[in-house]
């Protein structure tokens, strides 16, 4: 296992290489310096300033010293916001979004396996077609959809929650992590659906019901674990959707986030906040896919098996 | 005494096609101690009616629509859904066919077993692990305080049918019905697993249902036969009587469909073999280990196997499950890359020919699979499929192919008014029939049959046999006939070989190997065979039926 | 048995899959109700600038942004623009994005999924070795970084969307082709000396079908959320050009007092969405052929 975990490791090393390499050359490519913008400045604070951030440097060296900065964990320092570094955003913003992106995780989980399972239940009947009935609005309903509707209904018209922020008011947590949470519920209810469907038709669960087991103990206890295995897959892409709708619903709920400081950086042209945040974003994805991983290979005593007799 | 009484049984099915009666009232008893062995082919519903008494068949589209089945006094077909729970798995266990897809793999082999005792006799898990130990002991699983904490892809087909055989056993059912519970296992697995069974039925003296579709397998084991055809039974009996005097037509059809005896005269060979094997080996790579691992060994699975094959000779190739011998016929038609070795065709080496040298040859040498549903494609006509071997080698042309293809047709027996038919339409020995023409379509020398018999049923069987034996007949074939079961190599071949773990054992002529095997493997596969004890009085050949 | 030389027989004409999943399909209601669904959206798009009930930029600034009426059945915007005209331009950029970027991720997935498939071995290793690291790719963050960097730019959309969907795509149809190698009927092709081309051609690529059939038809709702996503941050498709994304990113500015403004590009988004999804779902029911059993 613990081999297992060291080669996916190490195959995550160049996945991290050729992302940093490819957004730092597509952020160098991009027409137009940093600085090139608004108004015209002098250019001796032109050079100045390229100094400061290393831009008068030929662009492998620039590279490389780049390089060696990630090492250190230092993302350089921020081109719109002097005196401060990327680091300082990341650290500011990340909290918040870990938090929304564990409510709306929690949200998508708790819903989603919950009404799958209950569908898969009785296929074919109201209480299969109901959830998945709303699971299939919730999928065609996106975040930036979805959001701004519950505002509508819930904070402006009804006025039970309030709209914006994020810790200040009660209650300002509900809305950001529903909204995000809802979609990766629909697409976890289709999927558990469709898990526990194919294991209910296996012949060990009709083993163990001609055990006898009463039939809250064959559903979670020998249809639940190979049920919910497409669930755990679709984890790690799900929490790499999750950093992306965190973009959507930060920016509508006024949340002072990771992903509003990335769409913030993406309009003002802050280089550096673009490039540090993406690589910190696809550290935490590839580590979450690994996760992902790890625990579909835990679950899976075939898959321990055969991790276990290459050794 | 009775144990069981189902009187009047009837369970339809309700499909979007229309409704299916599976069991159409049908009643049996069986007594306590007694073996009650209900054979039948395929879609006879004999196991529908059995997992419809303990409410195992899926409902809709399964319902009971009539009849009783008294279990000791108490009607299981009317009781209350649990209480008939606590009947399952304690007072009836169950054994299933498929033994590597019934157990959960998800869960450890021990904590299946103990469930019975924790739900129906109220154990903590300490009492009921001791008593799984015991019984696996019992049931023949060495080192049981270990095996127990094993998971079910951990052990082979045979030890996971005793794993099952004990999870049934274990709370001490009074009647055991076990579903074609050696249908999936290799002939020597299975003459174990029958002996098994036997032992403790004998053991504990309880009553079993044995639900086969082979006659052979039940003659030696039950005590009474219910034969079912169609949802009915048409006959029940005392095991003599059912195999001495069979009362029904069905009942005789089918002993008559199981192959016996041998191919009365040898051919005449003539000068030159037409296939000569020498040393063929080969292998397949071992990637089992991540990339991290070191590269092991390549897996023999035919190793230096020599063996030539006269013109007009049938020759049968046995073997169990991963004895190399679909493989070896793979390697002859080189379907497979071969490793070592040489295949020499009518003197030419096949191994390592060109493939611009190898296309027409091709034409001289075909195969027949076993699964008719995944040999054919599904998306061909039969014409499409008979018709591209002729287009493609030059034999017909636009003009002349559509009366070729119905002449093959005609050959097969299939109906010529279904030419424009897609596989899925067609009946499972049919579509072996569409195999056949196809394979016979280019008038080849040399046919490869891997197991071309095996999924079917038994008097379908016997037909696509006797077809085989009238096709070889007609265009002089040469045949490589490789299956699992003895019997019907016997009815077939003229010479056999037999393979184990990839090297050839023995090879001699069908009598010789019966009346005086040479190898100790081939000994052990000839009594491992189930035989019809009694010898009825029937035809030596199958009835040939072609069309 | 018949007589070999009788050449006019009555033949029973065979249904193929196909027929039959086309049979499954009109059963399904759903399905066909969103195939219709789709249908009329694409000949509205199509025809949209000879029956649209107003010029795209036609501004009204005295009427304002009003509620739906007689005249402008949608409403109207901020500008007095007509809704109703807005978006059937814009779903003439929602839907073209929403194809064309499928088939871009159509024609590579096949492509990479059928070579790495039928070479198997090591190719094979290779060339899902690199699905599998782009897998791993925060995608969505590049396609953002991308727009940013090279501006907003709707061929780069195509291509930059369809560059994401296609390793499914790919894993797909490489998992079928896979399958299909080692199935008989393959093999009884090879063992016929059929050449490799004619495998491909006439076994192969009509059993794959199915599956990419009903993946495209998934991928397509896929595509256009996507578009919609970064229209709706400001990095997908720019004004003056318009669709849904965009038309709902201005809903939600002026949704409190406007909520038509945000209500009828969110619905026609949905509706589409839905309608896809529905036919998607039936086709799957419909060509599958473990569903074909029974």
């Amino acid at each position: 296992m613990l081999r297992f975990i060291l080669s996916r490791l190490l195959q995550a090393i160049p996945v991290l290489l050729v992302v940093i390499t490819a957004t730092f050359l597509l952020v160098r490519c991009a027409p137009g310096g940093p600085f090139s913008a608004e108004k015209a400045v002098p250019p001796e604070v032109v050079r100045a300033l390229e100094a400061q951030y290393r831009l008068d440097q030929p662009i492998w060296q620039q590279y490389l010293s780049y390089l060696g900065d990630l090492a250190r964990g230092e993302f350089g320092p921020s081109f719109r916001y002097p005196g401060r570094t990327v680091n300082e955003l990341i650290a500011g913003g990340l909290p918040i979004t870990a938090e929304l992106a564990f409510y709306a995780m929690l949200v998508a989980i708790l819903i989603g396996v919950c009404a799958g399972v209950i569908a898969a239940l009785r296929p074919n009947t109201p209480q299969d077609y109901l959830p998945m009935s709303a699971a299939m609005l919730g999928i065609c309903m996106p975040s930036f959809l979805m959001g701004p509707l519950l505002v509508l209904v819930f904070g402006i018209w009804l006025e039970w929650l309030p709209v914006s922020g994020w810790g200040e008011l009660a209650g300002d947590k509900i809305l950001p992590a529903i909204t995000l949470g809802t979609g990766y519920a629909a697409y976890i209810a289709r999927l558990s659906r469709g898990g526990m469907l194919e294991v209910m038709s296996q012949d060990y669960i009709r083993t163990a019901r001609a055990k006898g087991l009463p039939e809250r103990v064959v559903v979670l206890k020998h249809a639940l674990r190979g049920g919910l295995i497409p669930v755990v897959a679709f984890l790690g892409p799900a929490f790499a959707g999750l950093l992306s709708g965190s973009f959507v619903v930060e920016t509508i709920f006024q949340i002072p986030g990771l992903g509003r400081f990335y769409v913030q950086a993406a309009f003002n042209r802050d280089y550096t906040m673009i490039l540090g945040t993406t690589v910190f974003f696809a550290t935490l994805i590839v580590l979450f896919n690994l996760l992902a991983d790890i625990i579909a290979v835990w679950i899976n005593p075939k898959m321990r098996h055969q991790l276990s007799r290459s050794r | 005494m009775t144990l069981l009484s189902v009187e009047n049984l009837a369970v339809h099915f309700h499909t979007r096609a229309g409704q299916m009666r599976a069991v159409d009232g049908i009643s049996f008893s069986v007594d306590h101690g007694e073996i009650l062995a209900i054979v039948g082919e395929s879609g006879s519903g004999k196991s529908v009616a059995c997992y419809s008494l303990l409410n195992l068949i899926p409902q809709p589209p399964g319902k009971i629509e009539s009849g009783t089945a008294l279990f000791e006094g108490r009607d299981l077909l009317s009781m209350q859904p649990d209480t008939l729970r606590r009947i399952r798995g304690n007072e009836i266990g169950i054994i299933f066919q498929d033994p590597m897809t019934s157990l959960n793999p998800y869960l450890t082999v021990g904590e299946q077993l103990i469930e019975p005792l924790l739900y129906h006799r109220n154990l903590n898990r300490q009492q009921a692990l001791k008593r799984a130990v015991t019984m696996l002991d019992e049931v023949g699983i060495a080192d049981p305080e270990t095996r127990i904490h094993s998971y079910p892809h951990e052990f082979s087909g045979g030890m996971r049918q005793r794993v099952m055989i004990a999870m049934a056993m274990i709370a001490e059912p009074k009647l055991l019905i076990c579903d074609e519970p050696t249908t999936a296992l290799d002939v020597t697995i299975q003459a174990q697993i029958l002996s098994l069974i036997k032992a403790l039925q004998k053991r504990r003296n309880i009553a079993v249902i044995f639900i086969s579709h082979d006659l052979a397998v039940v003659a030696g084991l039950a005590d009474r036969v219910a034969v079912m055809k169609e949802g009915r039974i048409v006959e029940t009996g005392p095991v003599n009587d059912i195999f001495q005097n069979p009362h029904s037509d069905y009942t005789r059809t089918l002993l008559a469909s199981i192959p016996s005896g041998s191919k009365p005269n040898l051919p005449q060979f003539c000068e030159q073999p037409l296939l000569v094997l020498d040393r063929l080996t080969t292998c397949f790579p071992n990637n089992s280990g991540g990339w991290l691992s070191r590269q092991k060994a390549d897996k023999k699975a035919v190793n230096e196997v020599s063996l030539t094959i006269q013109r007009g000779e049938i020759l049968g190739l046995v073997g169990e499950s991963g004895s190399g011998k679909s493989t070896l016929g793979r390697s002859i038609l080189q379907l497979v890359p071969v490793t070592r070795g040489s295949v020499i065709f009518d003197g030419i080496d096949l191994v390592g020919l060109r493939q611009k040298r190898m296309t027409p040859l091709r034409r001289r040498m075909q195969m027949i699979f076993q699964d008719p549903y995944a040999s054919l494609n599904p998306r061909m006509t039969v014409f499409d499929c008979l018709a591209e071997p002729l287009l493609y080698h030059g034999l017909a042309t636009r003009r002349t192919v559509t009366a070729q293809v119905l002449a093959l047709m005609d050959d097969v027996g299939l109906a010529r008014a279904a030419i424009r038919k897609y596989p899925h339409e067609f009946s499972g020995g049919q579509r072996q029939r569409i195999a056949i023409g196809r394979a016979i379509a280019t008038k080849p020398e040399l046919i490869i049959a891997d197991e071309p018999v095996s999924a079917l049923d038994v008097t379908i069987q016997a037909q696509i046999l006797a077809l085989i034996l009238a096709l070889v007949e007609k265009h002089n074939l040469t045949m490589l006939f490789i299956s699992h079961d003895l019997s019907v190599v016997r009815y077939i071949a003229d010479r056999i070989a037999v393979m184990h773990r990839g090297e050839l054992v023995e090879m001699a002529g069908t009598e010789t190997l019966f009346a005086n095997p040479g190898h100790d493997y081939s000994r052990k596969l000839l009594s491992a065979i189930p035989a019809l004890s009694t010898n009825p009085a029937r035809s030596t050949r199958p009835p040939t039926e072609l069309a | 048995m018949e007589n070999p030389h009788s050449a006019t027989l009555t033949q029973e004409q065979g249904s193929s899959l196909w027929r039959d999943g086309w049979i499954r399909l009109c059963k399904n209601h759903l399905a066909l109700f969103g195939l219709a669904v789709i249908a009329f959206f694409c000949v509205i798009a199509l025809l949209t600038p000879w029956i649209a009930p107003y010029g795209y930029e036609q501004q009204d600034l005295q009427l304002g942004a009003s509620p739906p009426s007689a005249a402008h059945w949608l409403g109207t915007d901020i500008f007095g623009r007509d809704m109703l005209t807005r978006i059937m331009y814009g779903s003439r950029v929602s839907l073209l994005v929403g194809f064309v970027a499928t088939g871009v991720a159509l024609v590579i997935g096949v492509l990479w999924g059928t070579v790495a498939g039928y070479a198997g071995g090591r190719v094979d290793a290779v060339m899902m070795r690199l699905v599998d690291i782009l897998y791993a790719l925060p995608f969505m963050i590049f396609i953002v970084l991308l727009m940013v960097v090279f501006g907003r730019n709707i061929l780069l959309l195509f291509l930059a969307i369809g560059a994401v969907e296609w390793l499914t795509m790919a894993r797909i149809v490489r998992g079928q082709v896979q399958n299909l190698r080692h199935q008989e009927f393959i093999e009884a092709a090879f063992s016929m000396g059929l050449s490799r081309w004619i495998i491909i051609r006439r076994h192969l690529i009509p059993n794959t079908l199915g599956p990419v059939i009903v993946y495209t038809t998934l991928t397509i709702p896929n595509v256009m959320l996507l578009e919609a996503f970064l229209s709706f941050l400001g990095l997908g498709i720019q004004p003056p050009q318009s669709s849904w994304g965009l038309l709902i990113s201005h809903g939600v500015e002026s949704m409190e007092e406007y909520p038509w403004l945000l209500v009828f590009p969110g619905l026609a988004l949905s509706i589409t969405l839905f309608a896809l999804n529905f036919l998607g779902d039936g086709l799957r029911d419909a060509l599958d052929p473990r569903a074909s059993k029974d």
